[in-house]
This record gives C-alpha cells, sequence and structure tokens, in this order.
C-alpha cells in the first residue's frame, strides 16, 4: 500500500469517527472539539487530492474563526442536558427522515449512478498544471464565473448588514472614550495655574 | 534540501522518511535551545530597561538560568484540579507546543534551504498561528476556573480580531511578490536592503509588528494573562511541565513572528548590501529573528497593558479599515507603475 493511500485511510477514518463523536459526545464543548477535529481531517483529505489552497482556507477560515465562535458560544451556555435529552424522542421521526434520504444520496453515489458520466471521467485526478492552485482558481472565478462571485460577494454583504442592524441597540448614558478628543486636549485646557495668598485660599 | 539528504541515505522511500525526520529534528532541536536562551534575553533586557541585573547566579552571566528554571518545573509535582476536565487539560498545553513547533516547516533559511518548499507557505503559518488559539481556550475552559476561563475568552476574541488584519497585510505582500510561497517573497526581495519590502510597504510592516504582537499575547496585549486583573489567566491551574510546554511554545510563537516579519518585510536571508553576503543567508535570518526579539522585548518593557475595549477598538476600527483601504491602494500603486504582473 502506498504512503498516499495510508494517509487517505488514516485521514478519513479519523474524520468519520470524530464525525460520529460530534453527535455521540455527551458533552457539547467535546462536540465541538470533535467537530473542529474533523474539518481538520478534511483539510488533510483536500491535501491529498492536491487542493492545497482550499485546505488552507479551510482550516484558516472555519477551523481559525467559525469554529471559535462556535466554541466561545457553547462553552458560554449553561446546558441541561437532562433537558437536553428529553427532546431527542420528539425529534426522532425528522431525524431519521433526514437520515435516510442521506443514505440514499450516498448509495447514489456510491452505486456509480451519474447525471453525466464524462464528468466523473474527467474529474478523478488532480489536473497536472504548472499553474498553482491560486492563480488556477483565480483564473476561472475572475472570468467564467464574475457574476457568480459578485453575487456571492452581495449576499455576504447583506449578511453582514444584517446581523448588525439585528444586534445593533443605542443605549442613553453609556460612557464612551472619545479617542480623538483625548488626543487634541492640551495642558492648557486641563490646567489653570492661579496665584494662592498664603492663608487666604482661592 | 530533502531530497539531497535522502540521496546520501541511499535513496528510496525509507531514506526519504528518515530525511525527513532529520531535518525535523535539525530545526527543533536548535529552536527549543533558542527558546531557552530567548527567555533569559528577554529577562536580561528588561532588567537592563530598568536599570537591575537580571538573572546572574546560574553559570557565567547567569546564562543557564533557563535550563535551572526549566530543571525546577520538571521537578515539581504536576497538580490536576478535582473540577477539571482532565483530557483537555493535557491536550491544551500539548496543542500550543506542537502548534509553535509546526510553523517553522516552512520558513526559507537560504536559497533552496526550506523543510517544506510548498506553494501555499504564507498561507500555512497563518493556519497554524490561527489554530493557536485552540491551546489557549481550551486550557482556560478545562482547568474550570474563573480567573482561566475569562482568560481564555479574552484570548479567543483578541487572536480572532488580529488575524483579520493581518490577513490583509499578507495579501499586500502577496500582491508584490505574485505569489505565496515564502521562498519565493523572500527572493523578490533580492539585492540590497533598499530592494526590501518594508520600505514601499512601511505602514503594513506596522500594523504587521503590533498585530504579530497580540497575536502571541505579548505585552502590551498580554491581555489573557493579565496577572493585575486574572492572577494569570489561562496558566492559573497549571504547574510543572504543562505550565513549562505553555512557556516554550509561547517563546516559539514570537521567534516564529520574528522570523515572518523578517521573511516578510525584511528580505529574509539576504544581506542588507552586497558586500556582506560572505555571510551565509541562515546567519542573516538569525541576526533579523534576534533584531525583532529585541524590539518585542523593548515593547514590553516601556509602554502598559492596554485596556480591554481599547485593544477591540484598535484591532477593529483602526486597523482593519487601514489595512482594507492598504489593499486597494497599494493593488493600485502598483498596477499604475507596474510593478505588480
Amino acid at each position: 500500500m502506498s504512503w498516499t493511500a495510508l494517509a487517505f485511510y488514516m485521514f478519513s477514518s479519523i474524520a468519520v469517527l470524530s464525525a460520529f463523536m460530534v453527535i455521540a459526545a455527551r458533552n457539547p464543548v467535546h462536540s465541538v472539539l470533535y467537530l473542529i477535529l474533523t474539518f481538520f481531517n478534511a483539510a488533510a483529505l483536500f491535501l491529498l487530492l492536491g487542493a492545497e489552497f482550499l485546505a488552507m482556507i479551510l482550516v484558516i477560515v472555519y477551523v481559525g474563526a467559525v469554529a471559535v465562535l462556535f466554541l466561545f458560544v457553547v462553552m458560554m451556555l449553561n446546558i441541561n442536558y437532562v433537558e437536553m435529552r428529553e427532546g431527542f424522542l420528539h425529534y426522532l421521526p425528522i431525524g431519521a427522515l433526514i437520515a435516510l434520504i442521506v443514505l440514499v444520496e450516498l448509495v447514489f453515489v456510491l452505486g456509480a449512478w451519474t447525471l453525466a458520466p464524462e464528468v466523473v471521467v474527467a474529474s478523478a485526478a488532480p489536473p497536472v498544471t504548472e499553474m498553482s492552485n491560486i492563480a488556477a482558481l483565480g483564473s476561472v472565478i475572475f472570468t467564467q464565473y464574475v457574476y457568480a462571485f459578485q453575487a456571492s460577494g452581495m449576499i455576504l454583504l447583506v449578511a453582514m448588514v444584517g446581523s448588525i442592524v439585528l444586534t445593533l441597540r443605542q443605549r442613553d448614558g453609556v460612557k464612551k472614550q472619545n479617542i480623538a478628543d483625548q488626543v487634541r486636549r492640551r495642558a492648557k485646557d486641563a490646567i489653570e495655574i492661579k496665584k494662592v495668598n498664603v492663608g487666604e485660599g482661592i | 534540501m530533502v531530497e539531497w539528504l535522502s540521496e546520501i541515505y541511499g535513496g528510496g522511500e525509507f531514506a526519504y522518511a528518515m530525511s525527513i525526520l532529520t531535518w525535523i529534528l535539525a530545526i527543533i532541536a536548535p529552536l527549543l535551545l533558542a527558546v531557552a536562551f530567548a527567555v533569559y534575553a528577554d529577562r536580561k533586557i528588561w532588567a537592563a530597561m530598568q536599570l537591575r541585573r537580571g538573572p546572574n547566579v546560574v553559570g557565567p552571566f547567569g546564562l543557564l538560568q533557563s535550563f535551572a528554571d526549566g530543571l525546577k518545573l520538571f521537578l515539581k509535582e504536576t497538580i490536576i484540579p478535582s473540577g477539571s476536565n482532565k483530557a483537555i487539560f493535557f491536550i491544551a498545553p500539548m496543542l500550543t507546543f506542537t502548534l509553535a513547533m509546526l510553523g517553522w516547516a516552512v520558513i526559507p533559511w537560504d536559497a533552496g534551504a526550506v523543510l517544506a518548499d510548498i506553494n501555499v507557505g504564507i498561507l500555512y503559518v497563518l493556519a497554524i498561528s490561527s489554530l493557536g488559539v485552540y491551546g489557549i481556550i481550551m486550557a482556560g475552559w478545562a482547568s474550570n476556573s474563573r480567573y482561566a476561563f475569562l482568560g481564555g475568552l479574552r484570548s479567543a476574541a483578541q487572536m480572532v480580531s488580529y488575524e483579520v488584519s493581518m490577513g490583509f497585510v499578507i495579501v499586500t505582500v502577496i500582491m508584490f511578490a505574485g505569489s505565496t510561497n515564502l521562498s519565493v517573497i523572500v527572493e523578490h526581495q533580492a539585492g540590497g536592503f533598499w530592494n526590501w519590502n518594508f520600505i514601499g510597504l512601511f505602514p503594513m510592516f506596522v500594523i504587521f509588528l503590533i498585530s504579530a504582537m497580540a497575536e502571541t499575547n505579548r505585552p502590551p496585549f498580554d491581555l489573557p494573562e493579565a496577572e493585575a486583573e486574572l492572577v494569570a489567566g489561562y496558566q492559573v491551574e497549571y504547574s510543572s511541565m504543562a505550565f513549562a510546554l505553555f512557556w516554550l511554545g509561547e517563546y516559539g510563537n514570537i521567534l516564529l513572528m520574528c522570523a515572518m516579519t523578517a521573511v516578510l518585510f525584511f528580505g529574509g536571508w539576504y544581506a542588507p548590501f552586497g558586500f556582506l553576503e560572505f555571510i551565509p543567508g541562515p546567519l542573516w535570518l538569525f541576526f533579523k529573528i534576534c533584531a525583532f526579539f529585541f524590539v518585542f522585548s523593548w515593547v514590553k518593557a516601556t509602554v502598559p497593558r492596554y485596556r480591554y475595549d481599547q485593544l477591540m477598538r484598535l484591532g477593529w476600527k483602526v486597523f482593519l479599515p487601514i489595512s482594507l483601504f492598504a489593499v486597494v491602494f497599494y493593488a493600485g500603486v502598483g498596477l499604475a507603475l507596474g510593478l505588480i504582473g
């Protein structure tokens, strides 16, 4: 067995196991940590495919930023485990339905059922070119898919504006530091020198 | 570098693996030694700035102080808080230490002398340094202590915030070098110090250095372990070797950030003048790392700690808009002058 195959089986089995532990772990913080392990192993699988840029972006964006905020929130929550288990039977039918749909989809994929047979043949191995990942992606995104790229940018902008609108609240009476005021302040505005006679006071 | 040693070992897969292992050892062993002396240098520099002597008892000039401290920590009892989450409590320092060592794999020491010459080297360093937050946040949570938890939360917010502007600074460097490979970025700055990036990209260099301090939890941004309010932050419950691993990881990260500053803005292994080229490249990189390490110590000795809201303001309201604008500005200038292909 080649080293690549060995690495593939190691990363993929860890990814599957840790993905299972995400839903099986009793402690929600452990769940998030297993989720991070899953992301990390998925990044390693990307590397094996030759998609080094995607692998790094997955680690930087999902593991380095999104999952940190996830962990942040889960750690702050005071979760009642007993209460959480109560909803289990209630949601079981819909969960089972989703699981069934995903299973059917996976069977279709593994059963070699394809929409367009030539596509799979073309993408089975990474194209060997002199171009680096980033240059290859850039040359496609900014020419062929420029409208889709712009549209996704717009969607992100709307999402950002929306999250700011939803969380912004104006409060009165909050003490705020005005840096510009502090920098502009000079000694003559703040201190007044007075001549005080002995025994008289001001 | 790896192939060359692999040939000496006799070729084949096994020789290749042994060659990689040898190079890993050749980087890690001097690095750990450098970390020990970095701690000593740090203490000596603060002492000099505060008109004290600093460590001067163990060995000549106190040179062996770090090793004495290490031995002391090694011999101490490992205390596990009863309410802690034991597995995560011990994974956290290991993670911090390992990640601090991992980043060094892509640092180019000379033309062709790099362990992992990958196309996405700079993104790799960014990814590894963004993972560093997990060691701290896991330590903070697993300790089951208020001080540690607050330290961990602060650190998570701080590192995520400064990573954003750091990313934009790196984008400006990548634009001019035309590659994310660290060796190519250094080679782009060949031929004397007037070709180094810090001249054209000076504001970006300043932002990078300050963000690097925030990223490594160095003063004035050491809020996760602010001793005045949080005792020692996420390190409160740690003792013995677990604590030592945090220290090694912290200094390993600081040295990595110094190396990154040298590679991105100060021409990596290149000499500032042509007639100084007889000094080998790795030594030049080492000098530059030492110089930036001095700057880090200097800042720690002279600047008071930021307040938390001021820290967040600096990251989100000052650095982020400036670096965002700078990306557009430098792209425009570079295109107008024909510097960007």
